[in-house]
């Protein structure tokens, strides 16, 4: 059973609830609704993977800020104008041949919001959350990634004050790509950690 | 504190089932809840530990079976009632005017 299939166990009563509780806000003039219009579009629109994709492809192109960047995170991705709320305190976390990083929130849903936008679903799951600590590699498996044997896989968990972004490995045969380009390569899921970057071939597929 | 939140390594949850193609909100009432928690957080009356103590203060079943936007909207009714700014009984009414003003319709 997925989360979407309990919403519509519930769903008369928590619909109904919701609009109860904006309404008297509103009446009581505590919340303006087009404030929450606002805060929707920009979570729904504007805020999202493309901005973690545009700090990954710049940390591969220019060596000097990939240093930036796994010195101290926040203000490196600050840099490229990607602040706020649920991103205050980033660690940036490189992939290699020898060690593979996967990040989770096993007690909620922390997630770096100024790069990565809103977590899916899988990522507020209770089935990803209790098992991403506990079997990696078969989670991974449920992604269709699979690691050699002697690559180690670190989890973070995330907590309220520290978010992570993956670093992932730069693909073979992106010699002299535009940052553009590169940033086109990079997936949520590969800042994520469930997923690897795509190689340019797999780009011009279908961009899963 | 350990409670329904505590998920790791628990076993028999499932699969994972990620789906490519998810949208960001999917139904209007998880726009309105996530908006909703995000501005009543601007009125500076709790701070996140206390709004995630909220969710995490749900029956550990009930956590179990209702959707992330609902633990979302639980906790922030639990804050409110909690904080004096609504109560329990002005919610259930509005409920009941809104439910019997759209089955009018």
């Amino acid at each position: 059973m997925t989360d979407h299939d309990h919403d519509h166990a519930t769903l008369p009563d928590t619909v109904l609830r919701v609009k109860a509780l904006e309404s008297l806000l509103v009446e009581m003039g505590l919340l303006d609704p087009e404030a929450l219009d606002r805060l929707i579009d920009t979570y729904e629109h504007k805020v999202g993977p493309k901005n973690g994709a545009r700090v990954v492809a710049k940390a591969w192109s220019d060596p000097e800020y990939k240093a930036r960047l796994l010195k101290n995170a926040s203000a490196a991705i600050a840099e490229l104008g990607y602040t706020g709320r649920q991103g205050e305190d980033m660690v940036a976390l490189e992939n290699t041949d020898r060690v593979h990083n996967m990040v989770v929130c096993t007690l909620c849903s922390c997630y770096p919001w100024p790069v990565l936008g809103l977590p899916p679903v899988w990522y507020k799951s209770a089935p990803y959350r209790a098992r991403a600590v506990s079997d990696p590699r078969g989670v991974l498996a449920e992604f269709g990634v699979t690691l050699a044997d002697d690559v180690e896989i670190r989890v973070w968990d995330s907590t309220a004050e520290v978010r992570y972004l993956v670093l992932p490995l730069r693909p073979e045969g992106t010699d002299g790509m535009s940052e553009d380009a590169l940033a086109g390569l990079v997936t949520r899921d590969a800042m994520i950690g469930t997923g690897l970057a795509l190689t340019p071939e797999q780009a011009k597929g279908d961009g899963k | 504190m350990n409670g329904g939140h505590d998920l790791g390594g628990m076993h028999g949850l499932g699969p994972i089932d990620p789906d490519p193609d998810e949208p960001v909100f999917h139904a209007e009432w998880e726009r309105r809840c996530f908006a909703l928690t995000l501005a009543c957080g601007f009125l500076g009356e709790w701070n996140i530990d206390m709004s995630r103590h909220a969710r995490e203060r749900m029956h550990p079943a009930k956590y179990l079976e209702t959707s992330y936007y609902e633990h979302w909207l639980i906790g922030l009714q639990t804050l409110l009632i909690e904080r004096g700014l609504v109560t329990e009984e002005e919610i259930n009414r509005r409920m009941g005017e809104i439910g019997a003003e759209e089955g009018a319709e």
